[in-house]
């Protein structure tokens, strides 16, 4: 009876990823009570978000690929009226309007489509599957950036950057030409020049800044001084959890959300970094692995589109605390503090389980 | 066979995938390859350095705020400088009873029931976390007390700080305006200008006049240090430092002893006087009684201050020289004149007969002439000079309001004029669209009639008839009217000008501005409506008396001045330029319940040519309101 309902728990879920994740979200605590203060409430928040993840993860991974592959349109065309919604009705924070009220709640409907987008293509992609042409690529790049476009205009940059990479990596799994991606890249560049000129001197001053943060100390450059201090100054061993100055001495800005890597990498230094790089590196590999098995193009495209998007979080936020990339509003995944971030990462891997899980059934 | 195909192309296409999924494994790890290679410069090869930077000596980045640019007058007369003073200020975040604390403090440093309430205002305007005055320009006394009692009271710091001041006060309250506390409004504009950044550390903004016009100027560019600070938070030395940059001084064409003299020659009077030199727009004078003392503004007003000022009755606060309102009375008659000459509906030959009204054809309403029984014979240069009513109800009518409003146009009334101060006045030149837009209604020839002697709908502002006055001054060229004419780099000295603005040239017929001018140097003379005001003088004026009704007269009902509470007796305008043969100086002035033009308007501008002209001060200021010789309209 016992072993059954065991089974029954544990059918579709994959323990590697399960386990990789887990340790990561519990490396994610351990910083957030070093970053928020320390202070248990907002901590014991996010613990329940990942409960919540958690079950989601598990809820997900029950519902077979098919069932999915149905949800792809519905979900998509929904969060196209909701993101228009939002830029008629949606609620102005901090000068950016992402938030639309529905009955008692607030919504982000951009974090939906972190994977009501890739799941579109894919479907899309699957279903051309036979005979995939020029005319299929150019319609699933316009899929893309109509969502793209109305987020990147909320303003929401971190989100629109990693939706538009969910899509390109669709699109790249699914065998878009080297030509045209080259193409695209060298026509890009070449536009670089007259973009320029066309700029005002302000917008110039703040694309400037973005590549050289010292030429505005006291504005946009700000964030990104304080962590590489922060980076920089936990050396190899790190300064102890609870023990980084700079995090406590309130040098660091939003050092729980999009900067909670400059608090980790202060107090946990170099060797700290290279246990959160291996971890990432075993999920994504755990992803790439499940998507090298999956069966239908489907299920290929989708898990390796996900794993490459979970990559691309990470990647964006720790290049941007340590100052290789410009401040663009990514999270950290699995580690940085919010609920609604962390349910979509887990969504995603929900639906990786899933593929992996119902592929084995069908086989036995 | 075709299933043949079909596994080939689907082995393929895996082939494909995987390899794609190869190329991306690849990327990741490079890529977090490279992170890793970051983090070992940073956390390895750079470490010493962020080290000292975050562990040792906490770095800090503190702005310094430039000094605000001087304003002076044309003579180098300072009217707005700063200077520094110690304030004691509270950071309301770090202090967790307020009250409490201000009591306390009240034990050390005098802090008054003004500073209490000024204080809380603070505190409603900004959100932000900075530190708030409780107390501004502490002595040295309290200075000293205070740091013996400072480890009392967290929260609470000594500053240093730079405070503008208005020498002349009251007197230049409208033109200068004045600066204070950035609020929430202030944050938006400057994060639309992109000036957020520039604004670290700055406390003040400019809120009205030469202050908030030329804003940019007069700020300057924000530097920075960055300093060391130990765990307590005390500077223990600057790494680098980016001085600031002062901001630009402002030189005006303003003449501050003018201005001084005009505004004590109003005595008790309200109103607004705005002199303009004619070959260049920049602006002599500009007055508006009463003023405020501007000074009360910059530390953030106290509500009973701002009380006392804002429901007084004079309205103080009003700039009645930019944006007050008023009918132009007989001061339009000379621009009505020139407009019957150029449209050739007029020629200086021409005469009515006045017998003191003026009708209507087919109607029997009469349109009163402000003489019983008429001026007689009457042409054009009589008509200026005696000021004659029914001459101009018949020329506006023969005109018809159109043409009076494209014509007049041209002089400026009833449109902004563009001055380097925000908060102009519009005024009002009526013309049939605009009733029609206005009020839906169809326009009357009878509208037209009273419009003939700057009544009816028109309106205009003290400015506005100024550079009316300097136009026809300077034979129709028009200049941007301009407070300022210099720049000044802090730095080098260096001056820079800001050119006079040439708008636009009207191009009268010669023959017929002089006809309008020599009329208007007549109305100074024997005979003129301004004759008194006239007399004596070393140089020849060129004039016009106007009055303004306040309150509307019934048919056949008589205006008896004394009889009429002093609120509703009409205002009196004149506008003069002088040397009418080499204009210097062009001026309008409105007193407010003044009565006639020629009894208080006309004297107090003779005053100010005088003065201005001559360097005279005549010893009595204020004229005897009786003026019966010579009354107007």
């Amino acid at each position: 009876m016992i072993k059954r309902l065991w089974h029954y728990l544990t059918a579709h879920i994959d323990g590697f990823l399960l386990g990789t994740v887990c340790l990561l979200m519990l490396l994610g605590l351990f910083v957030l009570y070093s970053a928020t203060g320390p202070n248990l409430t907002k901590t014991s928040n996010q613990f329940a978000s990942m409960l919540i993840a958690l079950a989601v993860i598990w809820a997900v991974s029950n519902i077979p690929p098919q069932h999915l592959l149905r949800l792809s349109l519905p979900m998509y065309a929904l969060g196209i009226v909701l993101l228009i919604a939002v830029a008629l009705f949606g609620d102005v924070v901090n000068g950016a309007r992402r938030w639309l009220h529905i009955g008692v709640t607030r919504i982000q409907p951009a974090e939906v489509m972190k994977i009501a987008v890739p799941l579109m293509l894919a479907w899309y992609f699957d279903k051309h599957e036979t005979a995939l042409r020029l005319r299929n690529y150019v319609v699933a790049t316009l899929l893309l950036l109509v969502p793209v476009a109305l987020i990147a205009r909320q303003p929401d940059l971190g989100t629109a950057i990693l939706i538009a990479a969910s899509g390109f990596y669709v699109l790249f799994l699914a065998g878009l030409s080297w030509r045209i991606m080259l193409s695209f890249l060298v026509l890009g560049l070449a536009s670089l020049p007259v973009l320029w000129t066309v700029l005002r001197d302000y917008q110039r001053q703040r694309i400037l800044t973005l590549l050289d943060p010292s030429t505005d100390p006291l504005g946009a450059g700000y964030h990104t001084i304080q962590s590489t201090i922060a980076v920089g100054s936990g050396g190899v061993t790190g300064k102890g959890w609870l023990n980084g100055t700079q995090s406590h001495l309130e040098f660091l800005p939003e050092r729980h959300t999009d900067f909670v890597f400059a608090v980790f990498s202060e107090e946990f230094g170099l060797l700290g970094n290279l246990l959160l790089l291996v971890l990432y590196v075993l999920v994504i590999g755990r992803g790439l692995v499940i998507a090298s098995d999956a069966s239908t193009l489907f299920t290929r495209l989708m898990a390796g589109a996900i794993t490459l998007t979970f990559f691309t979080s990470a990647f964006v936020n720790m290049g941007m605390v340590s100052g290789i990339l410009p401040v663009v509003g990514v999270p950290l995944p699995l580690v940085s503090y919010g609920g609604t971030a962390l349910v979509t990462i887990c969504l995603g891997f929900g639906i990786l389980m899933s593929i992996h899980t119902h592929k084995k059934l069908v086989k036995t | 066979m075709n299933s043949n195909i079909e596994l080939k192309d689907h082995q393929r296409e895996l082939y494909y995938f995987k390899l794609r999924l190869m190329i991306a494994t690849g990327f990741v790890l490079l890529l977090f390859f490279l992170l890793f290679l970051r983090f070992f410069y940073l956390q390895v090869l750079q470490h010493e350095h962020y080290r000292t930077l975050a562990e040792n000596n906490r770095i800090s980045i503190v702005p310094i705020v430039p000094n605000r640019g001087l304003i002076l007058d044309h003579n180098g007369v300072v009217l707005a400088h700063n200077y520094s003073a110690y304030t004691l200020e509270i950071t309301p975040s770090k202090v967790d009873d307020l009250e409490v604390l201000i009591n306390q403090l009240a034990n050390v440093v005098e802090i008054t029931p003004k500073d209490r309430k000024r204080f809380r205002k603070l505190m409603e305007e900004s959100k932000n976390v900075e530190s708030l005055p409780i107390r501004t320009r502490l002595n040295d006394v309290e200075v000293a007390r205070f740091a013996v009692n400072h480890f009392r009271f967290p929260g609470v710091e000594i500053k240093a700080r730079l405070f503008r001041h208005y020498p002349l006060g009251e007197m230049t309250s409208h033109a200068i305006g004045y600066i204070s506390r950035i609020n929430d409004d202030d944050l938006e504009w400057l994060e639309e200008k992109g000036e957020l950044a520039n604004y670290r550390g700055s406390d003040y903004i400019g809120k009205t006049g030469i202050e908030q016009s030329y804003e940019t100027q007069l700020h300057g560019k924000t530097g920075f240090e960055q300093v060391e600070i130990d765990a307590n938070g005390r500077a223990v030395r600057t790494l680098s430092r980016i001085p600031p940059v002062s901001g630009d001084n402002l030189l005006l064409t303003l003449d501050a002893r003018l201005q001084e003299f005009a505004e004590k020659a109003f005595g008790n009077y309200r109103g607004a006087l705005v002199a303009i030199e004619p070959s260049s727009g920049g602006v002599l004078a500009f007055v508006s009684k009463p003023g405020f003392d501007p000074n009360l503004f910059v530390d953030g007003i106290d509500p009973q201050n701002w009380d006392t000022l804002n429901n007084s009755l004079d309205k103080p606060l009003t700039d009645r020289a930019l944006h007050g309102q008023y009918p132009p009375g007989s001061t339009f008659k000379p621009f009505l004149a020139l407009a019957g000459l150029e449209l050739n509906k007029r020629n200086p030959q021409y005469t009515i007969n006045d017998p003191g009204y003026f009708t209507l054809p087919g109607s029997s309403h009469r349109y009163r002439d402000w003489k019983t029984g008429g001026h007689g014979v009457v042409d054009l240069h009589k008509s200026l000079v005696v000021s004659c009513d029914s001459y101009y109800y018949s020329l506006a009518y023969d005109l018809g309001i159109d043409n009076i409003h494209s014509f007049i146009s041209k002089f400026g009334l009833g449109q902004k004029t563009g001055i380097d101060i925000e908060g102009e006045g519009l005024g009002l030149l009526p013309s049939q669209e605009w009733k029609s837009k206005r009020f839906k209604e169809k326009w009357y020839a009878g509208d037209t009639v009273s419009v003939g002697i700057g009544q009816g709908y028109n309106l205009v502002t003290p400015l506005q008839l100024a550079n009316a006055t300097a136009i026809l001054a300077n034979n129709g060229i028009a200049f941007r009217p301009h407070l300022v004419r210099y720049t000044q780099d802090s730095k080098t000295n260096q001056l820079k000008i800001i050119p006079s603005e040439v708008l636009y040239n009207i191009n009268f017929k010669p023959g017929n501005l002089t006809l309008i001018q020599q009329a208007l140097v007549d109305v100074t003379g024997p005979g003129g409506t301004a004759a008194r005001a006239g007399a004596n003088s070393a140089y020849p004026i060129a004039g016009k008396t106007g009055t303004a009704q306040v309150v509307a007269l019934k048919q056949n009902e008589k205006f008896i001045e004394s009889q009429v509470n002093e609120r509703q007796r009409d205002h009196a305008l004149f506008i003069a330029y002088a040397p009418a043969d080499n204009p210097q100086i062009a001026l309008a002035v409105l007193v407010e319940n003044g009565g006639h033009g020629a009894a208080t308007a006309a004297p107090l501008a003779r005053q100010v040519l005088d003065f201005y002209l001559l360097g005279k001060r005549p010893h009595s200021l204020i004229p005897a309101p009786d003026a019966k010789q010579e009354a107007d309209d």
